[in-house]
């Protein structure tokens, strides 16, 4: 097909999820021309709302909003493009098999529910925990300095990582040193008594992980999370009205306000390369388009073994990448119901908000037993929203969506998905009936994906929210792998900005944000 | 392969299709283990083994050398981003000397393409690879496979070797010129035979099936009778090497996969091997980190050293000024030139000493009864092979 010689962009952003849109909309405010290919007939790519069953719409990825920083959300005025909030500062309880449920408030002074030496415990160890996270949150804010180069940029870079853990004083430096290489079993045993408020602590080391509470680095996963949500302002867990496909739009407005193209249904089947440069993409059409800068919101392996290819890379890199630790291990299940769900014992504003499965750490850890085996849990452990409590306007009349995580649910199933599905389904179900009887019977539809499914649905290669695992050797300077942590790879002109990039997925934007800047200092 | 995996080790080194031939030629029991082999190191004496490479004929047991076959529709493509060198210009029957490197644009190996048909090449290296070959594989239609046991190897070198070939029966064998490949049959045994060597002389290389080895050595054997054919070991052959200017792996340079400390990795630019590093050709392996290293300029290069006195510099560090205060580099194969009548050496120089015509100075250790001395000896910085006869490269060969 004939190229009309005005397609030439400054640059291409390869798929518009929110990260792509994030950095499509920052690069398209500088001036440039920036043209936004996305596969699908909707922008969103993980972080999308749609329709399960017929009038019931849900976030078919993340659900929960708590890791974008406000400040970015600030720069693109996305309230502005028409951002609106169902829910704001939603709570977190943890539903209990036989107990009373156990609402999880870091700022209380006293919880209900727990020993006075678990409450003391829990107020120290959430400010200590606070504490740490503020000191690594300036990580997340610019691309991670390279190691073993002599640029002052990465020096500088490193000394002040360095400075804030020296600044945490003697006493939290070496507690952080401490327990920066402990699995969370441990350092949860360490504090607490109440097997609940273990549970549910340390879930938020595995959610989204290929990890169980005692695989070693979950603290540091942990961490990593708690500076994310510090980076973000610690702002708490919200809903967008319209769920997680509204922000996505008002990113797309913030992107086509500024400028940018955006195209759906433009599926990029390729990179082109010239001389060792990125120049353009052809479509899936034929088509091609050309540019200056090719930006790949695509998770690693696709953007280098698929749409680049082997050829133009080194074989080491290219080992790097085959061997990047990238399968999904969680599902999202979306049941449709005829009525609102009514859990046990809980207030109204703990209904609106994140319940979670996740009773003990020997829960989770069962639960991630099976799957180190290539089977589903017997017993999962999930984050359960019912967003239309908030936003009425995703179910139909008096009838409710409600959407879960639901952990672990291996890629690669043993079994195979066909059977594997309704196995899960079964497990997730009874489990939920425990938590509210009688949810069973207002099912009206379910839907589970599998990372499989993501894999397909959202063109991510091993179906895995954060693209890449998070884990100690695939994060911050070496994510996702050397040669390619700072945005820029190998083949000049061709950038990564997707949630396999530092500082990763969860609906975070910063990958993109940090792209962009990389792009405007390296491609002036 | 053994025949059984779980038994390989009862045997740790194994015996080449010429090994009977061999142990009833050696005089002197010296045996060296060569990639999992048992081979010859010397048979007579090692200077009258050399003498016969230069001035007669000679046969050495090739077959350790690691064989891979590579195929399939990808098959250019691939071995293209492997090498440094283009191999799109390499012709069916042609061979080319090539290396290859890791990301950092650092030496992995070195070796030489077979290409045997239209997608169908052999690459043979010193080292077992199959690791890095099958990671380059990875996004390419092409097959990859170990046939070192298939295809027993020798190497038939010295200015009457062509005659051998003829008297032996094979028509039109002077007819291949450097770096050719023909196909030939000796006493009705396909074989295969191309004109390459390690010698820097006129010579062969002769590819067969394992069940004729031993035929086809008798076979030579009795044709050379009259030309002064000689069995030779790797010692001989090391002068001969040396004499030509050709890198021996883990001697002149070791495999980036190998080093452990930093900085001793080697580039090609480095080893004198710029001329097989073709920028044109698209990606390969380490393009972009050597494009970079042309455009820094080189840190040390591998150069010929020819050292005053006769006494090889074995292992010597080398200096920028006879008292020895400013070390610039180190001796990696040295050797008084049978031939050349020179005391010659393979170096790797710190810039600006390796320009050719610098002068460097060696330090050379003598031990004289036991009785250690210390030399500085001047070494001047030329031009490399050492030794290269227009015989190796006439062709028809002169037939003598």
């Amino acid at each position: 097909m004939a190229t009309p010689a005005s397609a030439r962009y400054d640059s291409i952003v390869i798929g518009a999820g929110h990260n792509g849109l994030v950095c499509a909309a920052l690069l398209a405010r500088t001036g440039r021309s920036v043209l936004v290919l996305e596969a699908s007939a909707q922008v969103g790519g993980a972080a999308v709302t749609r329709e399960f069953a017929p009038g019931f719409r849900v976030s078919a990825g993340a659900h929960l909003l708590h890791l974008m920083p406000a400040d970015l959300k600030g720069e693109l005025k996305l309230e502005a493009h028409g951002l609106e909030w169902a829910a704001q500062r939603l709570e977190t309880t943890a539903l209990l098999a036989d107990a009373p449920p156990l609402k999880l408030d870091q700022g209380a002074a006293a919880q209900t529910g727990l020993s006075a030496a678990d409450t003391q415990a829990y107020a120290k160890y959430s400010a200590r925990m606070r504490r740490f996270a503020a000191a690594l949150a300036p990580l997340f804010a610019r691309p991670p300095p390279r190691l073993g180069t002599t640029a002052w940029g990465d020096r500088l870079a490193l000394l002040s990582i360095g400075w804030q853990i020296r600044r945490l004083g003697r006493r939290d430096m070496r507690e952080l040193l401490r327990i920066g290489g402990m699995n969370v079993y441990d350092l949860l045993q360490e504090h607490f008594e109440s097997a609940a408020l273990k549970g549910a602590l340390g879930f938020d080391a595995v959610l989204g992980a290929n990890f169980g509470v005692r695989s070693p680095g979950t603290v540091l996963t942990l961490l990593y999370r708690l500076a994310a949500e510090s980076a973000a302002g610690n702002a708490g867990f919200s809903q967008p009205r319209g769920g997680m496909g509204a922000l996505c739009n008002a990113l797309a407005q913030a992107a086509q306000a500024a400028g940018a193209v955006i195209r759906t249904g433009a599926k990029v089947n390729g990179i082109l390369v010239e001389d060792d440069r990125a120049g353009g993409v052809v479509l899936e059409s034929g088509e091609r388009a050309f540019a200056r800068n090719v930006i790949s919101n695509a998770d690693p392996k696709t953007t280098f073994l698929e749409l680049l290819g082997a050829r133009h890379l080194d074989t080491g890199f290219v080992r790097r990448v085959k061997h990047l630790r990238a399968r999904g291990l969680a599902a999202k299940l979306h049941l449709a119901l005829n009525r609102a769900p009514r859990f046990t014992g809980l207030t109204e504003s703990a209904q609106r908000g994140r319940l979670l499965v996740a009773p003990s750490l020997e829960h989770i850890e069962r639960a991630y037993n099976h799957a180190k085996y290539g089977e589903v849990s017997a017993a999962p452990a999930m984050e359960v929203t019912v967003p239309s409590m908030n936003d009425s306007a995703l179910a139909p009349p008096g009838q409710h969506v409600l959407s879960a995580i639901v952990q672990y649910a291996p890629y690669a199933l043993k079994e195979g998905w066909e059977s594997g599905r309704q196995r899960l389904v079964g497990a997730a179900l009874e489990t939920l009936e425990r938590a509210a009887p009688g949810l069973r019977d207002s099912v009206i539809a379910a839907e589970l994906l599998t990372p499989a499914d993501m894999e397909q649905e959202f063109r991510i290669s091993g179906g895995h929210w954060h693209h890449v695992d998070l884990a100690f050797d695939q994060i911050l300077m070496v994510r996702p792998v050397p040669g390619a942590a700072q945005y820029s790879t190998p083949v000049d002109g061709l950038y990564l900005c997707g949630a396999g990039c530092h500082p990763g997925g969860g609906v975070m934007g910063v990958a993109g944000r940090n792209a962009a800047l990389q792009v405007l200092r390296t491609s002036p | 392969m053994s025949e059984s995996p779980a038994t390989h080790f009862t045997q740790p080194l194994q015996k080449t299709p010429f090994h009977e031939r061999a142990r009833a030629l050696s005089q002197v029991d010296s045996f060296i283990a060569w990639a999992g082999y048992t081979t010859v190191d010397v048979f007579t004496t090692a200077e009258q083994e050399y003498f016969a490479i230069r001035n007669a004929c000679t046969l050495y047991d090739l077959t350790p050398m690691v064989k891979y076959r590579i195929a399939g529709r990808d098959a250019l493509a691939y071995l293209n981003r492997l090498v440094t060198r283009d191999v799109a210009k390499l012709k069916p029957d042609r061979v080319a000397y090539c290396v290859w490197c890791n990301d950092a644009g650092h030496l992995i190996d070195d070796g030489t393409i077979f290409r045997l048909g239209e997608s169908q090449y052999r690459l043979c290296t010193a080292e077992r690879q199959i690791d890095w070959l099958l990671d380059s594989s990875i996004g390419f239609d092409v097959e990859i496979s170990e046939v070192t046991e298939q295809v027993a190897a020798l190497s038939l070198q010295g200015p009457t070797s062509c005659a051998v070939l003829k008297a032996a029966g094979l028509q039109g064998v002077e007819k291949l010129r450097m770096f050719e490949i023909g196909h030939f049959a000796l006493q009705g045994r396909a074989l295969t035979v191309s004109r390459t060597g390690f010698t820097g002389d006129l010579g062969y290389e002769l590819w067969m099936e394992p069940e004729q080895a031993e035929e086809i050595w008798d076979a030579l054997m009795a044709a050379g009778r009259s030309r002064g054919i000689r069995a030779i070991g790797s010692q001989a052959l090391n002068i001969a090497r040396i004499e030509a200017g050709f890198l021996s792996p883990n001697v002149d340079f070791v495999s980036a996969e190998h080093t452990i400390r930093t900085g001793r990795d080697r580039s090609p630019l480095e080893l004198g091997l710029g001329w097989l590093v073709d920028f044109e050709k698209g990606h390969f392996t380490g393009r972009r980190a050597l494009k970079n290293e042309l455009q820094r300029g080189p840190r040390r290069r591998l150069v010929g050293l020819d050292i005053a006195g006769n006494k090889p510099a074995h292992n010597a560090l080398l200096y920028a000024d006879e008292r020895g205060r400013r070390e610039v580099g180190s001796v990696s194969s040295a050797v008084w030139s049978p031939t050349c009548k020179r005391n010659i050496a393979l170096a790797m120089v710190d810039a600006p000493h390796f320009k050719i015509g610098a002068t460097v100075w060696a330090e050379i250790y003598l031990s004289r009864e036991l009785v250690w001395e210390r030399r500085m000896s001047r070494a001047l910085v030329v031009e490399r092979p050492f030794f290269a006869p227009e015989r190796r490269r006439a062709t028809p060969p002169a037939d003598t």
